[in-house]
């Protein structure tokens, strides 16, 4: 018991000393060379300039990055309270591979990284890589979405989703920099730049100060296309596309909710098609449904810039058909409907927005479009939805949406079958804490609802029906349903039912900020209150820390294999492209 | 109509007139409603369109039922009504926001936090047009002001 606690004594202290000084990139951090990144030194004191001492593989710092960083003798956070000195060096690029060991002295202060700078073959494996990402995808929405859509008889499926052949997989740790959990912001930034960061974070390293913009950047993805090749570049979403996920491909923030801003920097960047909802942050302020707090139309600008201009199914039909080569899709003000909602139960704001294209009407167009640069690529599709209808528990609508994503990866497969230069990833960026584990029968006895749950043997099978094999159910309301529950809650009432009238919102806030039970599903016959098993702060279901199951097909999709940090995906894509080398 | 003239000064008479007789009827229950349907005519992803009803209405006092979302902070001079109960707290989480259809509601005196799922009315001078909140910088386009709310 002693040495135990001795040695207890000694790691604590070993953590206290391991805080006085940070460097970012963070240790065993991986950058693909020749790409752009800040690199920032944060000491726990206030120290003189010339007391800090920075050596790179042993030799001071400004001789191996080429120029000096600017010294800031105090940071102070938002309230005024000094924090230390510090280092920052913008855009610093490192063109030779290899591994860099960072040593910083500040007086009793010592810190030390190693990064692994790498580089890409000299020949790209492929011309165009279509990622998709279901947001927040687990294994429970893959297989209900399978037993949905296909049917099962004597325990063997009766079809297979298009993501069920992709012929190359592996497992993806989602942890983030500062805890095991994780967020879409951070998770999809480590996809897109090679760099784990912290939750809300978009391209950079979060720091200590307050302002969310000065944080350290790392190169993204479409950045890398633009520096290094021809590329055309896509971004697809049902979410608004200045949302974490579509914004991962282009942005650099500490705060995801810096929409206004993301979208300044979407329109910096030019992707040559963008489609999806959120264009209450492109209208002016004083626009009804505008959610800027300036004077900025970036309807006007991206319009100004070339772009075609679609707010409908009809409008982008007719934009596929023009020449300007670049295509602005805004279908909603915010996020826009499920699969289910805009076809079969017209919720949600359906009757607001009724003619927003399917997110495989968006990929079509957008595959069109891309594939008419004869240098190829980058498209990322997501799925924004099977994550925005996890978090309140509506699974009905959650396996809908990953049905649609699955005709997406469907699509991408067609594609790839004429263009087979082409890589395919198929992935979610985090997972939920959801299972499917049986079936809901209405026929069963009773009026208690947790009776007519068949689980082992008495599930059985559902008995969805698709009369015209559109791979959809025809009715989401039948009278034995899949069983799927969250290993997580907030208080709230189970009615063990599809919810007809509109997406799910399981608690709302009292005057304290805690969340209760939304008393509108309470005289749901059979509703039951559940008290949560989380802190009453959160509003949802939460993502869960699990593993995400990443799949791929084409060149290059080999290299995706074991278990693989979600930041060494970016490597892979860097490889297929061989984004170490310019190409233009 | 003619409460519909009401001047501010007189609005407030009656409204303090109102409050010293809720206990025998409903509070507010003479000024035109509107409802959150009848806010917009059109919807679009280059706009919104305010119907005509809110643009009559406009300058008048209405009343109007709905929720109170959870306030950015305690003593904060605003609220903001919602259609429905908001699931998600956008004043506290980076990743919520609000739905299109919010009305800011400016109250003309101290009033305390409802009870969640807690429908309201609320009754003030409807107030059209871009307005950012000196204290907070929230945007609005369409506001209640001088507005007093009850449960119902």
């Amino acid at each position: 018991m002693r040495n135990l606690l001795t040695a207890l004594a000694a790691s604590t202290m070993l953590t206290g000393m391991a805080h006085a000084a940070e460097i970012y990139p963070l240790d065993r951090a991986t950058i693909l060379a020749r790409s752009p990144f800040d690199f920032k030194v944060e000491l726990d004191a206030v120290h003189g300039e010339a007391d800090v001492a920075v050596l790179v593989n042993g030799k001071p710092y400004a001789e191996v990055f080429g120029k000096p960083a600017e010294f800031v003798a105090e940071e102070k956070d938002g309230e005024g309270k000094v924090l230390g000195s510090a280092l920052i060096l913008r855009d610093l690029a490192l063109a030779e591979p290899g591994q860099y060991v960072v040593e910083v002295k500040a007086g009793d202060e010592t810190k030390s990284v190693t990064w692994d700078v790498y580089t890409t073959p000299e020949v790209a494996k492929a011309k165009n890589i279509i990622f998709i990402v279901g947001d927040g995808l687990s294994v429970a929405h893959r297989t209900a979405a399978r037993i949905m859509s296909k049917g099962m008889t004597e325990g063997k499926a009766d079809g297979r989703l298009a993501m069920d052949d992709l012929d190359h997989m592996a497992f993806i740790g989602t942890s983030s920099t500062h805890s095991i959990a994780t967020d879409s912001a951070n998770t999809m930034s480590a996809y897109m730049t090679g760099h784990k960061s912290r939750v809300n974070a978009l391209g950079v390293y979060a720091d200590r100060t307050a302002p969310s913009q000065d944080d350290p950047k790392v190169e993204t993805v479409a950045e890398a296309l633009r520096r290094t090749t021809k590329k055309s570049i896509g971004i697809v979403t049902t979410a608004e596309v200045e949302d974490a996920t579509p914004a991962a491909v282009v942005s650099h923030t500490r705060k995801r909710g810096d929409k206004a801003d993301i979208v300044g920097m979407m329109y910096n960047v030019q992707p040559d098609v963008v489609l999806g909802g959120g264009s209450a942050y492109f209208l002016k302020s004083d626009v009804p449904g505008s959610k800027r707090k300036d004077d900025k139309d970036y309807i006007q600008l991206f319009t100004d810039a070339g772009y075609s201009l679609a707010t409908t199914k009809a409008e982008l039909t007719a934009a596929s058909g023009t020449n300007t080569g670049k295509i602005l899709g805004l279908f909603h003000t915010g996020n826009m409907d499920t699969w289910l909602d805009r076809h079969e139960l017209k919720k949600g704001t359906v009757d607001k927005f009724p003619d927003q294209p399917d997110l495989v009407d968006m990929t079509t167009v957008a595959l069109d479009q891309l594939s008419k640069n004869p240098d190829g690529f980058f498209l990322m599709v997501e799925g924004a939805s099977v994550d925005k209808m996890s978090h309140p528990m509506d699974w009905d609508r959650a396996v809908v949406e990953t049905i649609e994503l699955d005709h997406v990866v469907a699509v991408a497969r067609e594609f790839a079958a004429k263009n087979p230069d082409t890589l395919i990833v198929v992935t979610g960026d985090h997972t939920h804490g959801v299972s499917l584990i049986g079936t809901i029968d209405d026929e069963k006895p009773g009026d208690e609802m947790r009776e007519k749950v068949g689980v082992y043997d008495d599930a059985g099978f559902p008995n969805y029906t698709d009369a015209d094999k559109d791979g959809y159910p025809d009715k989401i309301d039948v009278t034995r349903r899949l069983a799927i529950f969250s290993s997580n809650f907030p208080d709230y009432y189970e009615t063990w039912r599809p919810k007809l009238d509109g997406p799910f919102a399981p608690s709302i806030q009292d005057a304290d900020g805690k969340y209760v039970a939304n008393e509108a599903y309470k005289d749901v016959p059979g509703a039951v209150l559940r008290t949560g098993n989380l802190p009453k702060e959160n509003d949802t279901a939460v993502h869960a820390v699990d593993d995400v199951v990443l799949q791929a097909t084409g060149p290059g999709a080999e290299e995706f294999k074991g278990y693989m940090e979600q930041s060494d995906v970016y490597k892979v894509l860097a490889d297929v492209f061989a984004l170490g080398t310019a190409q233009k | 109509m003619i409460k519909a003239n009401l001047t501010r000064r007189t609005c407030l008479a009656g409204l303090s007139l109102g409050v010293s007789l809720v206990a025998l009827r409903p509070a507010f229950a003479a000024a035109p409603d509107l409802t959150f349907d009848e806010l917009y005519s059109s919807f679009s992803a280059l706009g919104l369109q305010f119907s005509d009803k809110v643009k009559t209405l406009t300058g008048q006092e209405i009343s109007i039922r709905g929720f109170m979302a959870p306030p950015l902070k305690a003593e904060a001079a605003f609220f903001v009504l919602t259609e429905i109960p908001m699931a998600l707290c956008p004043f506290c989480s980076t990743d919520a926001d609000w739905p299109d259809n919010i009305l800011v509601v400016y109250l003309d005196g101290k009033q305390t936090f409802t009870q969640p799922n807690q429908r309201i009315e609320a009754r003030g001078m409807l107030e059209r047009g871009s307005w950012t909140d000196p204290e907070t910088g929230f945007v609005s386009q369409l506001r209640l002001r001088g507005a007093r709310f009850a449960a119902v």
